[in-house]
C-alpha cells in the first residue's frame, strides 16, 4: 500500500518536473521550524507559512499593509478595534472563512503554552461581533496593532477541533499537534507534503480569493541547504531557480554564469556597535568607564572608515547610515541619516579633551555566525581604533555563545543587528533598544544605558493613536541617540538572492520570499 | 557468556550515565535556547517566564536528574525548535544515516580490499605507488573539501548525480529507503564516497600490511613449495588469513562512520541524524543533542559489546578468562 502510494507520488513528481516552466524550486540556509503558526517565533518559518497562512492584514509590494482576510477596521475605543472579515474566502479543505475562526485562532495564539504568544501582547482577546465581524480588545490604546496582525495567521476553527488541535502544543507536558506536521490555510498555496531537511511541496490554490493573481507558478518546492558552497552549486547546476540568500563571495562567480542573475536589495537590517554604560569597562574593572564620555564615543565613531569598509569588507554592497532604522521604517528621517565623518585627527583631538591623549583599553564582541561578514567588520574596526591609540580586544564568537553574554550585559563594545521585525517600525527600537531595562522596556538594552527623554518619548509613542505625532516622537528619539552617539550606526547588510535569469520575483527589504509576486518565463 | 554478557551491560550504563552528564555540564556552554526561542525584541519578562516554562532556572544537576528520570521512562522529550517528539524526530532520520552508513561501508569493502591486495602484490609498480599516494591524500584532506570538490566535478560540470539531498525515497512502514529507486541511489553515490574515503584508506593499507605479513608465513611458502597456483595461494589462503583483522576494524569503524557522518550530511545536505544534530546545536535545542549523544554512546557501546561476545565465541582462550 504505501509502496504504491509513493509510485504514486514519484509519478506525480515526473508529471510535475516535465510541467517544469511552472515549478519553482528554491532554497534556504535552514529548514522551517514547524508547520504551526503559533509554535516558533522564527521569521523565516513565518515567511514560508504565509504562502499557506494568511494574516487578517498583509504587506503589498511596497510592504504597505493592506486588507487581506479582514476588509476593513476602525477604531471603536481606544482599547476595541472592529476588523470587518472578507466574505466568500474558503479554507484549502473547501471550510467557509468566518468570524468563528478568528476567534478561535486568537485565543489559540494567547494560550500560555503558545510559542508566539507575545507576537500580540498586547491583546486580551477576540470576540464575535456577528459572522463577519470580530472586535479585538486591548490592554489599553495600542498604534502598532494592525503591524503585528501582519503576522498573525488565521486558522480553521473547523479543522483545529476535527484534529484536536485547537489548543497549541505544549513543549512541557509532551503534548504535539496536528497541526506541527499538517497545514490548512486561505493563501495563495496550498500544502501537500513535507519532509524535514529536504523538502516542502505547495500547489497554487485555484481557489484563492485574490483574483488578481501576480503568480503564474503552479507549483513551488522549498529545498532547505544548509552549506552555503552547496546552495550554489545546485543552482549552478541547474537543481534549483533561486536561492535565499546568495552568499556575497559567490555574486559575482553566479552573474556571470550563463542563465542566471543576482537580484539584490539593501535590507532593512541596520548593523551597529553597542556600548557598555556602566561605572566601569569589562576589561578594566574598578577603573572609570572612558565610554560614558560623549567625547570618547564621538572620537570612536570618526575613527571608522565605513567607506574602507563599505568596499572592502561588503565588497560594495552594503549602504552606509547615520541612524539606527532603515529608509522604509516609520521613525527613519533623511535629515538624521548622515554616517558620522571619518576624521581620525578629530578623534584624537577628542580624546585628548577627554584626558585620554594616551587612548585606552576596550573589547570588541562580536559574532562570526550571525550578520554578513560581522567578524571581518570588527577586525577592520579594531584596527582602524588601533591608529587613534584605542586597543580594542577582540572576542568573536558563534550567535549561540555570543548572544548570551550580551543579553547578561557581559560585553563593552558589541556588535548588534537589528531590523524592527516583525512590526517594521521604529517603535521597536525605542522599546526594546534604547528605554530603560525595567517595565518591559529595554528588553535589548542590558548594558544600563538610560536617558529620561527617552523613556518619556517611548511611552508617549507607546500609546499615540495619530500617525504623524507617533512618528515624530520616534524621530525626535532617534535624534537624540545620533547626537549623543548611544550607539554608533555602520550600515544597512544587503540582501541579495541569486536565481535563473528567466524567473522574476520580488526582492523585499525585509528579506521575505513573497512567491505570490514570482513568474517564471518561459 | 552471561556473565560477560552482564558485565558488559553494566559498563555500558556507566558509559551512557558519563556521557550524559559531560553533556549535561556543557549544555550550558553551547548557548541559551531561551534567547533562540524568543522574538529579537522580547521582553525581560518574556524571557524569565519562558526559562521557568522550561525548567532552565533550575540547577544543572536537578535539569540532569529530571533528564535521567524521563530518560529511564522511555520519554527523550520535546525538541525545542520544532516542538516534536525527539523520540521521532530521531526515528525519522535514523533511515538516512544507516544508509549512508551502509553505502560507505560496502564501498570502502569493494574498493578497499582488491586495492590492497594489489598494493600487496606488486609493492613496486607504479599503480600501486599512485594508490598508496592517493591514500594518503584520502586520509588527510577534511571531508567538506573532498564534498565540495565532488559535488562541483560530478554535480556542476558533469551534471551525473544530484549535488543534495535524497532522491526519491520510498516508505517502507515508517523506514524510508532510497535504495529502491534511481534518483535515489543516484543521490547516494556522492556522499556515500565522501564518507567511505576514510574507511577506504584505512582498509586498504589494512589488507596491505597483513597479505604481505601472512605472504611471508611458512604456510604460504609450503603451498609455494608444493606447487598450487598463485590463485589459489593469493585469494583463498593469503586473503582469508588476512581478512580476520579487516573485519574487526570495519564493525568498530561503522559507530565512527555514524559520528563522521554529521559534517558529510551537512554537505550534502543528507536528511539524517547528523544534520539534525548540527542544527538543534544551532538553536541550542538540548533535548534532542542529549539524545543524539545518548544514542551514539548507546551505539558504540553496542557495537563493543557485540565485537566483544563474538571474540568470546570464536576465541574459546577469552572463555576461560572470563571464567
Amino acid at each position: 500500500m504505501k509502496i504504491s502510494m509513493a509510485a504514486v507520488a514519484l509519478a506525480t513528481a515526473l508529471t510535475a518536473a516535465s510541467a517544469h516552466a511552472n515549478t519553482l524550486r528554491w532554497s534556504f540556509q535552514g529548514d522551517i521550524a514547524t508547520l504551526d503558526p503559533y509554535a516558533h517565533t522564527e521569521s523565516f518559518t513565518a515567511n514560508v507559512l504565509h504562502h499557506i497562512y494568511e494574516p487578517l492584514v498583509r504587506r503589498d509590494r511596497n510592504l504597505a499593509i493592506e486588507p487581506a482576510l479582514a476588509l476593513s477596521w476602525q477604531v471603536v475605543e481606544p482599547n476595541r478595534w472592529r476588523f470587518k472579515l472578507r466574505p466568500g474566502v474558503k479554507f484549502h479543505n473547501g471550510n467557509s472563512f468566518n468570524a468563528d475562526d478568528v476567534v478561535a485562532s486568537i485565543t489559540r495564539l494567547l494560550d500560555p503554552a503558545a510559542r508566539a504568544r507575545g507576537n500580540l501582547a498586547t491583546v486580551v482577546r477576540a470576540e464575535k461581533v456577528d459572522d463577519m465581524t470580530v472586535d479585538f480588545v486591548l490592554k489599553g490604546a495600542y498604534p502598532l496593532l494592525l503591524n503585528d496582525l501582519t503576522g498573525i495567521y488565521i486558522m480553521d476553527r473547523e479543522w483545529m477541533q476535527a484534529n484536536n488541535a485547537l489548543k497549541p502544543g505544549n513543549i512541557t507536558t509532551g503534548v504535539t499537534t496536528y497541526a506541527s506536521t499538517n497545514a490548512n490555510g486561505t493563501g495563495p498555496f496550498r500544502f501537500e507534503s513535507y519532509a524535514a531537511d529536504a523538502k516542502l511541496v505547495m500547489t497554487a490554490n485555484a481557489d484563492w480569493w485574490d483574483k488578481k493573481v501576480e503568480h503564474n507558478l503552479n507549483r513551488v518546492e522549498f529545498r532547505p541547504i544548509k552549506s552555503d558552497a552547496t546552495r550554489v552549486a545546485a543552482l549552478l547546476s541547474g537543481e534549483l531557480d533561486l536561492i535565499v540568500p546568495a552568499p556575497l563571495k559567490d555574486l559575482q562567480r553566479i552573474s556571470g554564469a550563463a542563465g542566471l542573475k543576482v537580484i539584490e536589495e539593501p535590507s532593512l537590517r541596520v548593523i551597529f556597535l553597542g556600548m557598555n554604560w556602566r561605572d566601569s569597562l569589562q576589561v578594566a574593572p574598578g577603573q572609570k568607564n572612558p565610554l560614558k564620555d560623549v567625547r570618547v564615543r564621538r572620537a570612536l565613531a570618526h575613527a571608522i572608515d565605513l567607506d574602507a569598509i563599505q568596499k572592502r569588507v561588503m565588497r560594495g554592497k552594503s549602504r552606509n547610515v547615520g541612524v539606527m532604522v532603515a529608509p522604509p521604517v516609520p521613525g527613519y528621517s533623511a535629515a538624521l541619516d548622515k554616517p558620522y565623518e571619518f576624521n581620525p585627527d578629530l578623534s584624537k583631538k577628542l580624546l585628548a579633551e577627554a584626558g585620554l591623549a594616551s587612548g585606552f583599553k576596550t573589547r570588541l564582541s562580536c559574532p562570526n555566525d550571525r550578520y554578513i561578514n560581522d567578524e571581518q567588520i570588527c577586525i577592520a574596526i579594531a584596527a582602524m581604533w588601533s591608529r587613534i591609540g584605542v586597543t580594542a580586544e577582540l572576542a568573536i564568537e558563534s550567535k549561540t555563545t555570543y548572544f548570551p553574554k550580551v543579553d547578561k550585559g557581559e560585553t563593552d563594545v558589541y556588535m548588534l543587528g537589528w531590523a524592527t521585525l516583525p512590526p517594521m517600525d521604529g517603535f521597536s527600537v525605542l522599546s526594546a533598544l534604547l528605554a530603560t531595562r525595567k517595565d518591559g522596556y529595554g528588553g535589548n538594552n542590558p548594558n544600563g544605558f538610560s536617558d529620561p527623554r527617552i523613556d518619556d518619548l517611548a511611552r508617549r509613542a507607546a500609546v499615540e493613536l495619530d500617525e504623524g505625532k507617533r512618528r515624530g516622537l520616534l524621530t525626535e528619539a532617534l535624534k537624540i541617540t545620533h547626537d549623543d552617539v548611544v550607539y554608533l550606526p555602520l550600515h544597512q547588510q544587503p540582501v541579495a538572492w541569486g536565481a535563473r535569469a528567466n524567473v522574476d520575483v520580488v526582492n523585499f527589504p525585509d528579506e521575505y520570499v513573497r512567491l505570490w509576486f514570482a513568474k517564471v518565463r518561459n | 557468556m552471561l556473565k560477560v554478557l552482564l558485565a558488559r551491560l553494566g559498563q555500558g550504563v556507566l558509559v551512557l550515565l558519563a556521557v550524559s552528564a559531560i553533556a549535561f555540564a556543557m549544555f550550558r556552554y553551547v548557548g541559551d535556547p531561551v534567547l533562540t526561542m524568543s522574538r529579537e525584541d522580547a521582553t525581560p519578562q518574556e524571557k524569565a517566564e519562558l526559562r521557568a516554562f522550561l525548567g532552565l532556572d533550575q540547577p544543572v544537576p536537578v535539569q540532569y536528574a529530571k533528564f535521567l528520570w524521563r530518560v529511564v521512562r522511555a520519554d527523550l522529550g520535546i525538541s525545542y525548535r520544532n516542538q516534536r517528539p525527539v523520540f521521532e524526530l530521531i526515528a525519522q532520520r535514523l533511515p538516512a544515516t544507516l544508509e549512508l552508513v551502509l553505502a560507505a561501508t560496502v564501498i570502502s569493502l569493494l574498493l578497499g580490499i582488491p586495492l590492497g591486495v594489489y598494493c600487496a602484490l606488486r609493492p613496486g609498480g607504479w599503480l600501486a605507488r599512485g594508490v598508496q599516494t592517493l591514500s594518503l591524500i584520502g586520509i588527510s584532506t577534511p571531508t567538506f573539501v573532498t564534498g565540495i570538490a565532488l559535488i562541483l566535478v560530478f554535480a556542476v560540470w558533469l551534471q551525473w548525480v544530484p549535488s543534495f539531498g535524497r532522491g526519491n525515497v520510498v516508505d517502507l512502514g515508517g523506514w524510508t529507503t532510497g535504495f529502491l529507486t534511481a534518483s535515489g541511489l543516484k543521490s547516494m553515490l556522492l556522499p556515500a564516497l565522501t564518507l567511505s574515503l576514510f574507511q577506504l584508506t584505512l582498509i586498504m593499507r589494512l589488507v596491505r600490511s597483513e597479505m604481505i605479513d601472512v605472504l611471508s608465513s611458512d604456510f604460504i611458502r609450503f603451498a609455494r613449495a608444493r606447487g598450487l597456483p598463485a590463485r589459489r595461494i593469493h585469494f583463498t589462503l593469503a586473503l582469508r588469513n588476512a581478512l580476520m583483522p579487516v573485519i574487526t576494524v570495519t564493525g568498530l569503524q561503522v559507530g565512527q562512520l555514524v559520528a563522521f557522518a554529521i559534517v558529510t550530511e551537512t554537505v550534502f545536505q543528507w536528511p539524517g541524524m547528523g544534520l539534525l544534530f548540527i542544527q538543534a546545536v544551532g538553536f541550542s535545542d538540548i533535548p534532542v543533542m542529549a539524545a543524539y549523544l545518548l544514542f551514539v554512546g548507546g551505539l558504540f557501546v553496542l557495537i563493543n559489546t557485540v565485537v566483544d561476545l563474538v571474540y568470546v565465541l570464536v576465541d574459546p582462550r577469552l572463555r576461560v578468562r572470563g571464567a
